[in-house]
């Protein structure tokens, strides 16, 4: 969190966050935990299907990393960044051939079964690999996993995959299921998909649509003395105001994706009993980013692009879009990512006066209206904050004499517009920065991703040397080798503009200061909540 | 008994016109709409080109909207609303199970607008123009004035988040085990805001309704021979103008369901009930054609069975309607 931009406004959350911890020493110090108790969570939608080893999204996650584990989770302290769950250690073969996972002991699955090798390979054949969001491109190599006993698992690549980019996967794209429940029939629509069964701290207990979702406490999780929490409650509140209100009434006491909107955080960080805490989502940053298509021949020159990207105030957005809960973005990798953020690119300084020179350059003058061109503006709808970067923006495209004309359209219209029909000259996405440049980064520039891929490059854009740099490491094995190439990316990237990375984010939660270990590691709010226990 | 029935059949044909003008026109404009279903759960899942078309494959939507209106029509034909991609169940289970919570916020709004609405135009309009009938009229012109999710956030930050006296939302209390009386309380308490929040807005309606049916009675010719027979006004009022103002209102009882029901989507939302409104509006978001398709028949079937009640209703409580009806 060091390298964020430190804002009036963070600092001032922070310091109230500072007080409610003086005010109740308990948090955070070494103290026994508490057993039992029902934690009641808010939840702003019901994904359709909660298995997370075929739906990797953080929706899904929510709920279901509490049920089904991944082989290992994100950590803040532990060796490369990861803490062991289904798995106790992992090894790559320097060929980059295979990777070794040794398996926990004395695992059990919700209904009793113990968990093994066979259910590892399983997953991983049968599910990361052909169904799996995510999986498909990660593990497209994967061609066997060996299973010589029953707490080891050989993962085998056809051809050579960075075990960097392996690791860097697990928390997110390793969830393990029963190969017991799901051998029989069609796995997409075997209904443990929306009953999890998993090894998890909680088990799956009910689901009333439009109402809530219930965990309850595993008895037999092999985590000493864990979970401490008897029941987790997700109660639907799809209404945006709704998370606030029922914090303060009590009702409920933990509302995380900021689900509270960022407009009410001073308010209800002043709430007695209430934290705003912005820990806790390292791992799943957001990008605030203007996609482009190239296909418009004006967008097509570097110059027009550089001009755009110097007419972006990233501080007023970050100051005024987000509230200061924000940082201003250098390029496609966040700079809190540990492993490969280069701050070492070029950079774009808010600069009407040579935005308006290099339009001029271009041969795009301003007409007698002030007007160079128009071009049509699609902001995601999926947040608040995408949709008011799309106003702004809009105006800062008027200081410079390009006309840009909004079009507001909902989530599935606007994900067709975009990725399939290509009917946009500039949209502002979200992309998110999964830990790795290979999971979801390289393909928001990369050619040659058929039309309909949403959140890739949709945009037409086409750089040999940019994808010949992310080819090349997609195959180099040696970790250090491999950083430097995705410095290279960044690099390339940034001074080309493919896309313009303006500003990235981490959600905030709000909780209730009797809910301990909260924001423990940087997935937080997917992890198992193994160790989160309730005071009082 | 026979008027109602022929009434009643006479409606039920025309009803099933209706009914399809409405299906067609609420697919087409759904295809009309970009995206489809795979488009809006990609939003939240990504995912690539193969993945995207397992998925198109899986949910029938590689076929042309016509063939899929046909499909759809033809298994409506055997009373199967088929299966939604959103929720990977039957559709009929889907609306079953909302369609309660629905009935019992929309029912009680409606007796809430109706019976206090009409009290208090009755109140007002015993004294036309006095000075109480002035404070309702302007009052509830201002509450039918507010947006509905305005009155219900407000709803909430007095009497859930300050005083406590009401949960926030929600039809019931989360597992907690319930039954019998005791949960019908718990509902019930559930049921107090929005309520409130869904009533409170049409009760001018109804108000201003009486009031004015009444003030136009005030002047009949009876209402003058009952004074000169020396009845009370009390009685003057209730029997004689506040009864004849009524059958407007009851007509108006029709009519108002089928807004009542646009109005609970915004107030379920709000609320946080798990209704058909929200339903819907999912529905939408979702792209889930056979869902939404199912929620509006399910609807439109509502509204049509509440107006024929209405009508029936009026038959027997002014001859005259119902003798022509029936004739016809």
């Amino acid at each position: 969190m060091s390298e964020v931009t430190i804002s009036r406004r963070s600092v001032l959350a922070g310091s109230a966050l500072l007080l409610a911890s003086t005010a109740l020493p308990t948090i955070g110090w070494a103290q026994t935990p508490k057993k039992g108790g029902r934690l009641v969570v808010a939840a702003d939608s019901e994904p359709r299907n909660l298995n997370p080893a075929i739906v990797a999204s953080n929706g899904v996650f929510f709920i279901s990393s509490k049920i089904v584990e991944p082989l290992a989770e994100a950590s803040f302290d532990g060796k490369d960044g990861l803490d062991p769950r289904l798995a106790t250690s992992w090894e790559g073969a320097t060929d980059g051939l295979s990777v070794t996972f040794k398996l926990r002991e004395g695992v059990k699955w919700h209904d009793g079964k113990p968990f093994t090798s066979a259910d590892v390979a399983f997953s991983a054949l049968q599910i990361w690999k052909p169904l799996q969001n995510l999986g498909r491109t990660v593990f497209k190599d994967l061609e066997a996993v060996d299973t010589p006993d029953e707490l080891t698992a050989v993962l085998k690549f056809a051809k050579p995959t960075p075990f960097q980019l392996i690791r860097n996967a697990l928390p997110a794209l390793s969830s393990v299921v029963p190969k017991h429940v799901y051998e029989t029939g069609k796995i997409e629509e075997n209904p443990a998909n929306n009953t999890p069964v998993g090894t998890g701290p909680f088990k799956f207990a009910e689901h009333k649509p439009g109402e809530y979702y219930r965990l309850e406490k595993n008895g037999d999780y092999w985590g000493k003395d864990q979970p401490y929490l008897d029941e987790i409650i997700y109660q639907v509140l799809p209404d945006r105001t709704s998370a606030a209100s029922a914090l303060e009434a009590e009702e409920i006491q933990l509302a995380a994706f900021s689900a509270v909107p960022l407009a009410d955080l001073d308010r209800i960080s002043k709430v007695p009993g209430l934290k705003v805490i912005t820990k806790g989502y390292e791992a799943l940053t957001y990008q605030l980013v203007v996609e482009i298509n190239h296909r418009r021949k004006e967008l097509a020159d570097l110059k027009v692009r550089q001009a755009i990207a110097h007419a972006i105030d990233k501080d007023f957005v970050v100051k005024t879009v987000f509230l200061g809960y924000a940082a201003s973005a250098t390029g496609p990798v966040p700079k809190n990512d540990p492993q490969f953020y280069t701050a070492d690119v070029p950079t774009y300084a808010f600069d009407v006066a040579k935005a308006n020179a290099l339009l001029d350059e271009a041969g795009y003058s301003k007409g007698d209206d002030g007007k160079r061109f128009s071009l049509k503006l699609l902001p995601a709808p999926y947040f608040n904050e995408t949709k008011q970067f799309g106003d702004y923006l809009r105006q800062a495209l008027a200081t410079i004499g390009i006309d840009a004309q909004l079009v507001n359209n909902d989530s599935a219209a606007h994900i067709k517009a975009v990725y399939t029909d290509h009917a946009f000259d500039l949209a502002v996405g979200p992309p998110v920065f999964r830990g790795d440049p290979a999971i979801s980064t390289t393909i928001l520039v990369q050619s040659g991703i058929p039309d309909g891929v949403p959140f890739s490059n949709q945009g037409g854009y086409k750089n040999d040397e940019l994808d010949a740099v992310i080819a090349k490491a997609s195959e180099t094995l040696d970790p250090a080798a491999r950083t430097e190439l995705y410095k290279e990316f960044q690099k390339k990237v940034v001074a080309d503009l493919p896309l313009i990375n303006v500003a990235e984010w981490n959600f905030i939660s709000v909780v209730r200061d009797t809910v301990a270990n909260v924001a423990n590691n940087p997935r937080w709010a997917v992890s198992n909540w193994a160790d989160t226990w309730l005071e009082a | 008994m026979t008027r109602a029935l022929l009434l009643l059949r006479r409606r039920l044909v025309g009803s099933v016109f209706v009914l399809l003008i409405v299906v067609i026109g609420t697919f087409l404009l759904l295809e009309a709409a970009p995206g489809d279903a795979v488009d809006a759960y990609i939003v939240s899942t990504g995912g690539d080109a193969g993945m995207i078309e397992l998925l198109r494959h899986r949910w029938g939507l590689d076929q042309s909207a016509l063939t899929r209106l046909a499909t759809y029509l033809w298994a409506l034909l055997h009373l199967d609303l088929g299966q939604s991609v959103t929720f990977s169940r039957p559709i009929r289970d889907v609306i079953l199970e909302r369609l309660p919570n629905t009935l019992l916020l929309m029912g009680s709004a409606t007796a809430l607008s109706f019976g206090l609405g009409s009290a208090l135009g009755i109140y007002a309009g015993a004294r036309p123009g006095s000075f109480r009938d002035r404070l309702l009229s302007i009052g509830s012109l201002a509450l039918y004035a507010v947006p509905g999710f305005w009155l219900g956030l407000v709803l909430i930050i007095v009497f859930a988040v300050d005083l406590r006296w009401f949960p926030i939302g929600g039809i019931e209390s989360i597992a907690s085990g319930r039954t019998g009386l005791d949960r019908a309380a718990d509902i019930a308490r559930h049921l107090v805001l929005p309520v409130s929040a869904l009533g409170f807005i049409y009760l001018a309606l109804y108000l201003r309704m009486m009031r004015a049916g009444m003030a136009e009675v005030w002047r009949q010719d009876f209402v003058l021979a009952a004074r000169a027979k020396g009845l009370s006004r009390r009685r003057i009022v209730l029997a004689h103008v506040a009864r004849n103002a009524l059958l407007p209102l009851v007509t108006m009882l029709g009519l108002q369901s089928a807004q009542m029901l646009g109005g609970s989507v915004v107030i379920e939302s709000v609320f946080s009930v798990p209704g058909l409104g929200r339903l819907a509006q999912e529905a939408v978001a979702a792209r889930d054609t056979p869902l939404l398709l199912g929620i509006i028949l399910v609807s439109a079937v509502l509204v049509i069975v509440i107006n024929l009640l209405v009508d029936i209703a009026y038959a027997f409580l002014d001859p005259r309607v119902g003798a022509s009806e029936a004739g016809a």
